[in-house]
């Protein structure tokens, strides 16, 4: 019989440690069917946040290096600067690249280093239990913001993926979601992009997928995925942001 | 080949790293170092296998050194006490994840912004910890510019031997003297050890992986272990010191480098005095050298210890000590660089000083401002 559905060689046979209805399994079965398709997985090096996603290399058969909290893209620029033939990603949450990483992110982007971002927006600070990030919505109730993120209080939500856009070096930048089929069918499109736009040399890429944390914003996993389309994506619309690759 | 020149201590340190086979710099303007990274720039240019890069932070420049290391680089970062401050997540990291990187501090004037002068009181953090966790960090005191250029390429070598980050410990002073320095033939890249840890890629071989994180409390002890045994066996091997006119001396003055070689002024005045005084330097911070040190205290009346600082290495050295003889201090903290003279002036004191009768507290000498006399 035809074998239509199968396990990607750059995944290693590891059950997800992920809560149910988290958008990083999918996440990470996406990068590594890109990996496979490209064919990189022998010379791609990959870089985990701080954060849910810091054991992606339990999950990823490529290296990979732990970076300390939002420094991802600050290590890969070490790497790749060394490694030029290589294939270079960082996995970011939220918290990780649009708070306390904020610099790195936006000189890397700016300087066009040749590396690839994937950015995990999921509105909250998932690991340490579901504080205020940077990219919470107003309104939403947080552990640190319990009557719900007040701009005046406690800021605005901060479009990282629009900021990085205006970066002259950033070459390829769009924002998804894995809230459903659909979406997930253009996460993957946009991954390959991004690596596609590595391999070429031709500068930055980053792809921004919002991706429900059932756990954290207390839903169930289709309550998450319709908060994702409904709510967060009106103030992240997925779109193209920024293509000149 | 070899090669004699007459230069100061910033620009030896750059060749002596890129004589060491360093092909990645990564650093922030601070001053009084910036002559080292402009020298690694303008070097580099002309290599076609080397990178230099002026990174947005100083935590970004460290956190680009722990990215090249992991890629298999010798990789060098420098800096100047208040950008240390910030390198110390970065360098917690490095000892961490076993990544060899060589990181240079130019001290100044502190604490907070201070000022640009020669100063010692970063030597709590470069030896103490200055990051968090349970952790060592290798630290050279050059004294001379010759040591510097020895040392550099000793700290390169021994970052990729134990993979562990190292530091130059130098200051603003040690930085603009110029000096001739003999440096050795350039390295071999080709000759070094293959480092069969780095992450380039997983061709032909299972994936590899670099962490800090080890959630199993089991492990992280484990690890701390493991990183234990490996800083016993440095301390084992590495302390290096230099013992001046110590044979006959009754009294020791202990200091580091720029502070070492105003002490040795002061020694020789003191000898011309007719004084039975030595120096004793250590060359390693960390490991310090206190096996050395206790047997010398067993052989004089009294050590006394000279910092840029209102004290800090006195603490290792009455540890050594153990009580075996009297140890006192003197410093000049902020920037102030003592003279020879003043140190002879000390020195007597101290020479004419009972053993019982250690003085503590601060105190006016020659009238002229206050001192750290303990």
């Amino acid at each position: 019989m035809k074998k239509v559905f199968s396990r990607p060689e750059s995944l290693k046979p590891t059950p997800f440690h992920y809560c149910p209805g988290c958008g990083h399994s999918i996440i990470h079965r996406v990068v590594a069917e890109v990996i496979d398709e490209l064919g990189i997985r022998e010379r791609t090096i990959g870089v985990p946040p701080a954060g849910c996603a810091v054991l992606a290399y339990n999950y990823l058969d490529v290296d990979m290096a732990e970076a300390p909290h939002g420094r991802a893209a600050a290590v890969a620029t070490g790497i790749k600067r060394v490694l030029l033939d290589r294939v270079v990603f960082t996995y970011q949450g939220d918290g990780d690249i649009a708070a306390i990483g904020t610099a790195e992110t936006i000189h890397a982007a700016n300087r066009g280093e040749r590396i690839t971002s994937i950015f995990v927006n999921n509105a909250v600070y998932g690991m340490t239990g579901g504080q205020m990030a940077p990219t919470t919505i107003l309104g939403q109730v947080t552990t640190t913001s319990p009557g719900g993120r007040a701009p005046l209080r406690d800021g605005n939500p901060l479009d990282l993926s629009e900021m990085l856009a205006i970066a002259a070096g950033s070459v390829y930048i769009e924002r998804t979601s894995v809230s459903s089929p659909k979406g997930i069918l253009r996460t993957r499109r946009a991954i390959r992009k991004a690596f596609v736009t590595q391999l070429e040399d031709k500068g930055f890429s980053l792809v921004e997928i919002l991706s429900p944390c059932p756990t954290n914003w207390k839903m169930s996993p289709t309550e998450a995925a319709r908060w994702v389309d409904a709510r967060m994506s009106e103030i992240f619309p997925p779109k193209v942001i920024k293509d000149v690759a | 080949m070899t090669l004699k020149k007459l230069m100061r201590g910033t620009h030896v340190l750059g060749e002596a790293a890129i004589r060491a086979g360093c092909r990645a710099y990564f650093g922030y303007p601070i001053t009084p170092q910036n002559e080292l990274p402009e020298y690694m720039a303008s070097a580099f240019a002309k290599m076609d296998d080397a990178i230099f890069m002026q990174a947005e932070s100083e935590l970004a420049s460290i956190n680009m050194v722990m990215g090249a290391a992991i890629a298999g680089a010798r990789v060098m970062t420098s800096s100047s006490s208040p950008g240390i401050s910030l390198k110390q997540e970065g360098i917690s990291y490095l000892a961490a994840m076993e990544l060899p990187a060589v990181i240079v501090n130019m001290m100044r004037g502190g604490p907070g912004l201070g000022n640009i002068a020669p100063s010692q009181g970063d030597y709590f953090q470069a030896v103490k910890g200055g990051g968090h966790g349970d952790y060592r960090l290798i630290v050279f005191a050059p004294a001379y510019g010759q040591e510097i250029a020895d040392m550099t390429r000793q700290a390169f070598d021994l970052a990729d031997n134990y993979r562990t980050p190292v530091m130059i410990l130098g200051d603003g002073m040690m930085g603009q003297m110029m000096e001739p320095v003999v440096f050795p033939e350039p390295i071999d890249l080709t000759s070094l050890p293959r480092k069969e840890w780095v992450l380039d890629g997983a061709k032909g071989r299972p994936s590899r992986i670099i962490r800090s994180l080890w959630l199993d409390v089991d492990k992280e002890e484990e690890f701390n272990w493991r990183l234990f045994r490996k800083y016993e066996m440095i301390s084992r091997e590495i302390p290096d010191q230099e013992i001046y006119l110590a044979d006959d001396a009754e009294l020791i003055i202990v200091a580091y480098g720029t502070a070492a070689r105003i002490a040795k002024g002061g020694v020789h005045r003191a000898r011309s005095m007719g004084l039975k005084v030595g120096l004793f330097r250590p060359k390693t911070l960390w490991p310090f050298p206190a096996e050395p040190l206790a047997r010398l205290a067993e052989a004089v009346r009294h050590i006394m210890v000279f910092e840029m600082s209102t004290g800090q290495m006195v603490e290792d050295v009455r540890l050594a000590v153990e009580g075996r003889c009297p140890v006192s201090f003197y410093g000049r903290p902020g920037g102030v660089v003592s003279t020879p003279e003043e140190i002879a002036r000390e020195l007597a004191t101290a020479y004419g000083m009972p053993g019982s009768s250690e003085t503590h507290g601060r105190g006016a000498l020659n009238g002229r401002r206050a001192v750290a006399r303990r």
